[in-house]
């Protein structure tokens, strides 16, 4: 920072304290590491750099959000700038978990609030006032009994000099005047005439364009290519064989590069390439569910999490239930496509891409060219989705490899052919559920799960330790509420490289566990709803039920239509949903309408979460009724479109959400409103029609 | 390799092109429009989506001897300063979330409202359907183009 400037930022002290607040210009000369940061300019101006990628979510509006309420400045006025991947100074920058806000808030209130007293004491001190005589309001300090007025950019110079404050007061939420306030987002005028650059609108002089032909099969090699054909067309200057880095293994390839997009992909179209695709599996759909089904049969379980007795309890359970669950993998298809940017130099590198994980990018790069991190400088870019596949550091390794291997810089870009049969994909599930019902309520319950588990793909990771993530998405209080309990996994060993999707394993097991309880309910005669409330003995859920129950008007639902509940938890927040279903005269099936009720505690704009709920219904419906990756001989076969279906506009329903009010702490956003939909929509459609939907994903016409 | 004129938003851009390729590449590449969107390269998705003599097509689908001479609007060219209805009905109901499928969706929807001022739900499914939105938009992108529909 040059100049006069008042520029804060927050550090973790090593000894587990507090988080401490100190100037940015003070960390450097102490080679403190900070996080996020805030400065102000003499001009006024306020920038906030924000650490965290921008995939669709909001971030680029709720860090300034939360930043313009504690610092008392007008929104408009706050610039926001991606931050470069840097864990020296960051620390992580991953965004997923729905992490940017719930895990960042506290301590942005507590920057902005500390820039705000440091500037009004700067004020006082010009006035020689006693500063409870001054507050801010509007990016100037006002001055009560007189009246006088000083704008922040007339102070920065004399607050810059100040030390922090320890101990900063914060608002009294009932006093927010910009945070809870649904606020049009900054970026909404820049995706509305083309001016947002994603990773795949960067370019740089010079650049270069590649395409790669990747093995079909996950883990093939290149035998020998013939590329006789390739450097016969026009713009194509390189072919060479190339990797990238996928859970430690070294996936292969060859890249065509050329002076544009469009000569390289004509140059790959003439390429042959012989693969050896011997020493590992080549799994085909049937078998991998079978092989699932298998292991839950045979029992070969690792039992996570346990209360009492289930064999004991269930065995004199007054009514039993068992059921099987199957949910398929699934690819992310962003619809921006993988891409990256990676120009390599001697002794440096710098890349430019979307990417959800700028950090671990630099670590991955560093790596690989053998570089200390200082030399690698990642730059985010917009993200034309994300969903987990942008955490992935793949496609930049194999973006700087090229890069290295050309000596100029070069943008990969995956056709949307390679972004959705590469993988990493949503691994596919199979759940055994077991349950017993005495005196209408749950007795006994066990759940477990078959399947791909995502932690431990590298090799010699430890494969003998359960899979925790078994209960994500179950609610909290059913751990109390129910007696007998127990959950397990059996893992599935495959090639196929599986990663997070969009609210990760609660995006299947809200689907197995909410479906297995509306069975329970069924089980003991109880109204779904009632049911759940019955076994959720928490004022936060019972607040969310009778919140859910109003505005669906659920007790008033029509004989005529088919009504499905449920409810989940996920990455800090509860979400409930209630979708209503008909049938036409032609007997064909419509999602008639869905109510969402969000509680994800302390928020920022309740917009934004409505927007978030609306599209992860929309993901959900989807991945329930419309796509699916299925695999035979070792490939993927949904290649684009065409294959794997996308909801439309003429596929969706109308969604109403609510979001609560509460002084709860933050919790996520752009996933949780996902893992309910699925199971409300089959608990509805069991309820019009008493066709229970086990296995997904299902096709609604041909019900 | 053949030299096309290309008439984009007003303008003429000169081209050095192989014919058959698709016109998409040649704005994003060569005149260096980037806001309209490679998404699926056969015209499944509808990110690409220009308007050619004031219709929408698919830009990754088309040939660029195809489209030379013609009138091509983009993006880019759809106004000065986002002052389209249909781009001040989207600002206004807040319909993008990461964006990439809007410049698309905006273009198909500017060219329904052209010819239908007044559409319906139906309309809006026969018009929109063509365009696949991941983040799931869709209740805005109905929401809005009903906004723009009494804007005009």
């Amino acid at each position: 920072m040059t100049g006069a400037a008042l520029s804060l930022g927050f550090y973790f002290p090593a000894n587990g304290k507090e988080i401490e607040i100190i100037k940015t210009e003070s960390a450097e000369n102490l080679g403190i590491e900070l996080n996020a940061w805030i400065s102000i300019d003499a001009s006024g101006k306020v920038t906030i750099t924000n650490h965290r990628a921008e995939m669709g979510q909001g971030s680029f509006q709720s860090v300034p959000q939360i930043v313009a309420e504690e610092l008392e400045v007008n929104l408009n006025e706050v610039n926001i700038i991606f931050a470069q991947g840097n864990r020296e100074k960051y620390g992580s920058q991953i965004t997923g978990g729905s992490s940017t806000i719930r895990g960042s808030y506290k301590k942005l209130l507590h920057l902005s609030a500390t820039a705000r007293e440091m500037l009004i004491e700067a004020a006082a001190g010009k006035w020689n006032a006693n500063k409870s005589e001054c507050y801010a309001e509007n990016g100037m300090v006002v001055h009560k009994p007189s009246g006088k007025k000083l704008s922040y950019g007339e102070l920065v110079a004399d607050a810059s000099k100040l030390t922090p404050p320890k101990q900063v007061e914060l608002k009294n939420p009932k006093y927010y005047k910009i945070i809870r306030k649904p606020l049009p987002r900054q970026d909404t005028p820049l995706k509305t005439n083309g001016t947002a650059v994603f990773g795949i609108d960067k370019k740089l002089p010079g650049m270069m364009y590649a395409v790669v032909e990747r093995s079909p099969r996950f883990e093939g090699k290149v035998k020998s290519f013939d590329d006789s054909e390739t450097k016969k067309v026009q713009g194509v200057t390189h072919v060479f064989k190339t990797q990238r880095l996928v859970f430690g293994h070294l996936y292969e390839g060859v890249a065509v590069v050329a002076n544009s997009t469009w000569a390289a992909m004509q140059g790959r179209k003439v390429l042959k390439v012989e693969w050896d695709d011997s020493g590992f599996d080549h799994h085909s759909t049937g078998q991998l569910y079978e092989k699932m089904k298998d292991q839950l049969q045979k029992g070969n379980l690792i039992s996570y999490k346990t209360q009492g007795s289930f064999p004991d309890a269930f065995q004199k359970a007054e009514k039993k239930l068992e059921a099987l669950y199957e949910t398929p993998y699934e690819s992310h298809s962003c619809m921006e496509p993988l891409n990256c940017i990676a120009d390599v130099k001697e002794d440096s590198c710098e890349i430019w891409g979307p990417m959800q994980g700028p950090d671990w990018i630099q670590s991955v790069a560093a790596e690989a060219l053998k570089l200390p991190p200082s030399k690698i400088k990642v730059n985010m870019t917009f993200l034309g989705g994300g969903f987990g596949r942008k955490a992935f550091t793949d496609y930049p390794y194999e973006a700087v490899m090229i890069s290295k291997e050309i000596k100029a810089p070069v943008q990969v870009v995956w056709t949307r052919e390679d972004d959705m049969t590469g993988g990493p994909f949503r691994p596919g599930m199979v759940y055994q559920c077991k349950g017993g019902v005495s005196g209408g309520r749950i007795a006994a319950f066990e759940t477990r799960m078959a399947g791909q588990n995502m932690d431990v793909q590298n090799p010699g990771a430890d494969r003998s330790t359960y899979n925790s993530d078994v209960v994500e998405g179950f609610l909290e209080p059913y751990f109390k509420s129910i007696p007998h309990y127990t959950f397990g996994d059996s893992p599935l060993e495959s090639v196929i490289p599986v990663m997070w999707w969009r609210s990760v394993y609660s995006s299947t097991n809200g689907f197995a566990l909410e479906s297995f309880i509306d069975e329970l309910a069924l089980a003991a005669d109880k109204d779904p709803l009632s049911f759940r409330r019955q076994h959720l003995n928490n004022p936060r859920y019972q607040d969310l039920i009778d919140k859910l129950e109003a505005v669906s008007n659920w007790k008033a639902r029509e004989k005529n239509s088919g009504w499905g509940v449920a409810i989940t938890e996920c990455f800090g927040s509860i979400v409930g949903e209630v979708v209503k279903v008909s049938k036409n005269a032609e007997g064909k099936l419509k999602i008639e309408k869905v109510w969402a009720v969000m509680d994800c505690g302390w928020y920022v704009n309740p917009n934004i979460i409505a927007a978030q709920v609306e599209g992860s219904i929309v993901m959900a419906l989807g991945a329930a009724t419309k796509h699916a990756t299925h695999f035979a001989d070792g490939k993927a076969v949904e290649k684009n479109f065409d294959a794997y279906k996308m909801p439309r506009i003429a596929d969706i329903p109308e969604i109403e959400v609510h979001v609560m009010d509460n002084e709860e702490k933050a919790g996520g956003v752009g996933e949780p409103g996902l893992p309910p939909f699925t199971p409300a929509l089959t608990n509805a459609i069991f309820d019009l029609t008493g066709k229970r939907i086990r296995v997904l994903p299902f096709d609604m016409n041909e019900l | 390799m053949a030299s096309f004129t290309l008439k984009i938003n007003g303008k003429t851009h000169t081209v050095e092109a192989d014919p058959s390729m698709p016109l998409l590449w040649a704005i994003r590449d060569q005149v260096g429009l980037t806001g309209t969107k490679y998404g699926c390269g056969i015209a499944q998705c509808g990110a690409c989506t220009v308007h050619l003599n004031g219709n929408p097509i698919r830009s990754c689908s088309m040939p660029i001897k195809a489209v030379a001479g013609k009138d091509i609007t983009t993006i880019e060219g759809l106004s000065e300063n986002n002052s389209h209805p249909v781009q001040q009905a989207w600002i206004k109901e807040q319909v993008p979330q990461c964006g990439y499928c809007q410049s698309g969706q905006i273009m198909a929807a500017a060219a329904l409202l052209k010819r239908n001022p007044k559409p319906t739900d139906k309309d809006i499914d026969t018009a929109m359907n063509g365009h696949i939105c991941r983040c799931g938009t869709y209740v805005r992108i109905r929401k809005a183009i009903k906004t723009a529909s009494q804007m005009a």
